[in-house]
């Protein structure tokens, strides 16, 4: 029997924008508030292939901002978005790397990735995966989210780049001041967009 | 003269740091990331890496939360 091409879900979307993100594979470095809503919005988008690195597991506090449900609370969340993301789209490709990230196995993890999404709660973290990242592929992009808490102000909220980094979020919020599910998914969509248009941008050369 | 986050500009001295340059900017934040002419510069390279004269240097804000 013929598989389903299943490409009618894109039918509507930017006239070749489709072909380009097929062919690509983004990396998801976190699967939470960030990682978790950019991934949906590149899968909606056409993306081929995502790679999702993540070690935690689904639980209820994160339901305020990360798309999950709660028949996810205790699973693996790489496994259960990598479950939402083929209901979707069921020809996508997820790499899944159930694994705690740091500084040396990003190459590794990534390497099949076009461009990297960084969706990291600690700005430490954030610092050492941005520094890795640069060094190993310094020609690929890493898209980053930075000042997504609070409420409200999305005026606030821009991207701010240089060469191949792309800081998406007011740069000043922080987590102490707690996370509203629009704001964060303002940000990761934002990420999304970015990683969209780089993609098309270098698909068309 | 340098310029920095694609606004702020700065007198170029000779030998001068990334280092120098936050000193001067009074970035507080504790946690950044800096790019010159795109290029990201890792923390430890900060009081090392000198800078030409007319580089675009670019200091990002890193803050928690994902």
């Amino acid at each position: 029997m013929k598989k389903k091409d299943h490409l009618s879900i894109f039918k509507r979307n930017v006239p070749h924008s489709t072909a380009i993100l097929q062919k690509s594979t983004v990396g998801i470095a976190g699967c939470g508030g960030l990682g978790s809503n950019a991934a949906v919005a590149l899968t909606r988008a056409g993306i081929g292939g995502l790679i999702l690195a993540d070690y935690d597991r689904v639980e209820e506090s994160n339901l305020n901002r990360q798309h999950y449900f709660q028949k996810d609370i205790g699973k693996i969340k790489v496994d259960a978005l990598a479950e939402h993301l083929r209901a979707i789209n069921p020809n996508i490709i997820i790499n899944p790397a159930v694994i705690k990230l740091s500084p040396e196995k990003i190459a590794e993890v990534f390497k099949e990735a076009d461009l990297l999404i960084e969706g990291f709660d600690k700005a430490e973290s954030k610092r050492w995966l941005i520094e890795s990242w640069s060094s190993a592929y310094p020609d690929r992009a890493i898209i980053c989210g930075s000042g997504l808490a609070g409420i409200g102000r999305t005026n606030s909220l821009k991207v701010h780049s240089s060469g191949n980094v792309y800081i998406c979020g007011d740069e000043e919020s922080n987590s102490s001041m707690g996370l509203c599910s629009s704001r964060v998914s303002i940000v990761a969509c934002m990420q999304a967009n970015v990683a969209i248009e780089l993609l098309n941008r270098s698909g068309e050369k | 003269m340098i310029i920095v986050n694609n606004r702020d500009k700065l007198e170029w001295e000779k030998g001068m740091t990334v280092q120098n340059v936050l000193d001067k900017m009074r970035y507080n934040y504790s946690l950044i990331t800096v790019t010159v002419d795109g290029k990201l510069i890792p923390a430890n390279e900060y009081d090392s890496y000198t800078l030409e004269d007319n580089s675009d240097v670019n200091v990002f804000h890193l803050a928690h939360g994902g």
